[in-house]
């Protein structure tokens, strides 16, 4: 990595919801800058989703790439305990997943510190 | 030389227990607006018809959606006045039982008979259709109490009802961005093997399904993802063009917000594959998608292309699935976090050999755990002076689940100190076992619903 980084929250960085079908969630992931999308694309990887969810014993972590939409989306197979059908989850459509996910720590470079939302401290507002 | 003028679709429901003062707001921005418009409500999840079926065999009249009173009374005058076309699946497991309370509803409200149109052939539950999902399911089936039984259908008969006339369609399990392809289709004219512009026309059903969900619901995150007037979300609107892409909007000075990143969530959310949106009227692929901020509060997707559509259609197949029971108490103040882990271990003792117990500490942690309790065994005590204690467990016999909320209400007494607050469901739980069927063995039509004419 890059001298002069600093190590942020994912949610800095970037935002994104999850979506169920069955047995499989996906997560988006959606930069907050285009500048941030190649930070995104090298450490939010499948391996290390893969490790954050490795209680849920997925089958399979498969990472999509979407350049023009700073975006990737996640699909975890059979991380849902059944899906809504079986799971004994409060959430059985694992809709909290996505902050699971925003809560990683990256590492942005220094000089890329004002593309990212909030501030290490408070919350700021992201703007319109 | 002009073109067809654009067609607007907004859409007033993403799911069945959606706000009901949705439709509203919209109805008068599609009026405001003028030109060929149409009004979908989305109200069927995997479960919903499941639970219509169920709901109709205990009542012949019941079986489509609950609230279809509550939804379209406030609208169902205009939009006949302002010629907006109505689609949508509330018809559930009964769409001439829906058709024909839209009809009393008019005659209600003094309003003149609408011409009403049923789509039929999604509902594969009868003996005609079961071996179909014999060959489907195979020896799977013979162990399945089957509720419901339906394919996801597509556009077409959507669009061949509002080409002969209909000013309101009612479906039951139509893929949710059917509601918006068929509207297109007939009005546009489009091939129905224009993949690239059936595709868009998809997406931007795909962007209003969810009603709110892309102007803003399900995104607020105070400091980081503001939304302002969040209590009175505007419900999305799609301006559709003859090339099928479309601009996303809502309606003026309504709360929520419509920026890239809301749309870019949704255009995102239960997709996998990005190269291949599976839908029954085409496989639609947003790789190249790109969102562009017009003005506040309007974003234009371009770059959605299609691929000819799958030859299988996809059914669910709903099934009983043995009951739900869950129970929970809570615990406050000093070592409230170690009071309801110890009732944690009292449950796990005194249930064991039911199944599978999940123990959740609710203010500690609840949500991001797995059922077998890896996650939570993980988590080092914590020190949260305020938990609820919750535990669940599925079991096939009633009897042996209801022993469940039993042990939990007798914390009360036999548990640690200071515990309060019990409260126990039990609960049938449906099951889903999905399949593919050729979609030739699935015909689907349309045809106008006739007083008196249907069961």
């Amino acid at each position: 990595m890059k001298q002069d980084s600093i190590t942020v929250p994912l949610y800095r960085a970037a935002h994104g919801r999850t979506g169920d079908k069955g047995n499989r969630s996906n997560i988006s992931v959606i930069a907050w800058h285009p500048f941030l999308w190649e930070v995104l694309v090298d450490q939010v990887s499948e391996d290390a989703v893969r490790g954050l969810f490795a209680h849920r014993r997925p089958a399979c972590v498969t990472r999509h790439l979407l350049p023009r939409l700073h975006a990737m989306n996640f699909v975890l197979d059979d991380v849902l305990d059944g899906g809504v059908n079986d799971a004994l989850n409060l959430d059985s459509h694992g809709k909290a997943l996505a902050f699971l996910l925003l809560d990683m720590p990256i590492r942005v470079p220094a000089d890329l510190h004002g593309c990212l939302v909030g501030t290490s401290g408070e919350p700021s507002t992201h703007a319109a | 030389m002009q073109g067809p003028p654009l067609l607007r679709v907004g859409c007033a429901a993403g799911f069945s227990g959606d706000r009901v003062d949705a439709a509203g707001p919209v109805v008068e921005a599609l009026v405001a607006a003028g030109g060929p418009a149409a009004l979908i409500f989305e109200t069927l999840a995997e479960r919903t018809l499941a639970l219509a079926q169920v709901a109709r065999r205990a009542n012949p009249d019941a079986g489509y959606e609950p609230l279809l009173d509550a939804m379209l009374r406030p609208v169902l005058g205009r939009c006949l006045g302002a010629g907006i076309r109505i689609v949508s699946n509330f018809g559930a497991a009964h769409p001439h039982g829906a058709a024909r309370r839209i009809l009393a509803l008019a005659r209600e409200l003094g309003l003149r008979a609408p011409r009403v149109a049923v789509v039929e052939g999604d509902d594969l539950s009868g003996p005609a259709q079961r071996p179909l999902l014999e060959a489907a399911l195979g020896a799977r089936i013979d162990a399945l109490d089957v509720v419901s039984a339906n394919a996801y259908i597509g556009a077409e008969a959507i669009a061949d009802a509002l080409r002969a006339g209909a000013e309101i369609v009612v479906c039951g399990r139509v893929a949710d961005p059917s509601l918006t392809v068929g509207p297109a289709l007939a009005h546009f004219g489009w091939a129905p093997d224009d993949w690239d512009r059936l595709a868009r026309a998809t997406m931007a059903g795909h962007l209003l399904e969810c009603g709110a969900q892309v102007s803003g619901g399900y995104y607020a995150d105070p400091g980081y993802k503001d939304v302002p007037g969040l209590a009175r979300l505007g419900y999305p609107i799609a301006e559709i063009d003859a090339d099928g892409n479309c601009t996303l909007t809502k309606p003026p000075g309504s709360g929520g917000r419509i920026d890239a990143h809301t749309v870019k969530e949704q255009l995102l959310y239960e997709v996998h594959d990005p190269a291949a949106y599976l839908t029954p009227d085409v496989v639609a692929d947003i790789r190249d998608a790109e969102v562009a901020e017009e003005a506040p509060d309007r974003v234009r997707l371009t770059g959605v292309r299609g691929h000819p559509r799958p030859a299988a259609l996809k059914v669910n197949v709903c099934h009983e699935n043995g009951w739900l029971a869950e129970g929970e108490i809570s615990y406050a103040g000093p070592r409230a976090e170690a009071r309801a882990r110890l009732a944690g271990e009292v449950l796990r003792e005194r249930l064991a050999g039911l199944g599978p117990l999940r123990v959740d500490l609710i203010g500690a942690t609840s949500l991001f755990g797995d059922d077998a309790g890896r996650w939570l065994a993980a988590q080092p005590e914590g020190g949260a002076r305020d938990v609820r204690l919750r535990v669940a467990l599925n079991h096939p016999d009633r009897e042996a689940a209801e022993r469940l909320p039993r042990e939990v209400t007798a914390l009360y007494t036999c548990g640690p100190a200071g515990g309060g607050g019990v409260r126990t469901a039990l609960r049938a739980r449906l099951g889903t076992a999905s399949c593919l069927v050729p979609r030739e063995h699935v015909p689907t039509r349309f045809s106008f619903h006739v007083e008196g004419m249907h069961p």
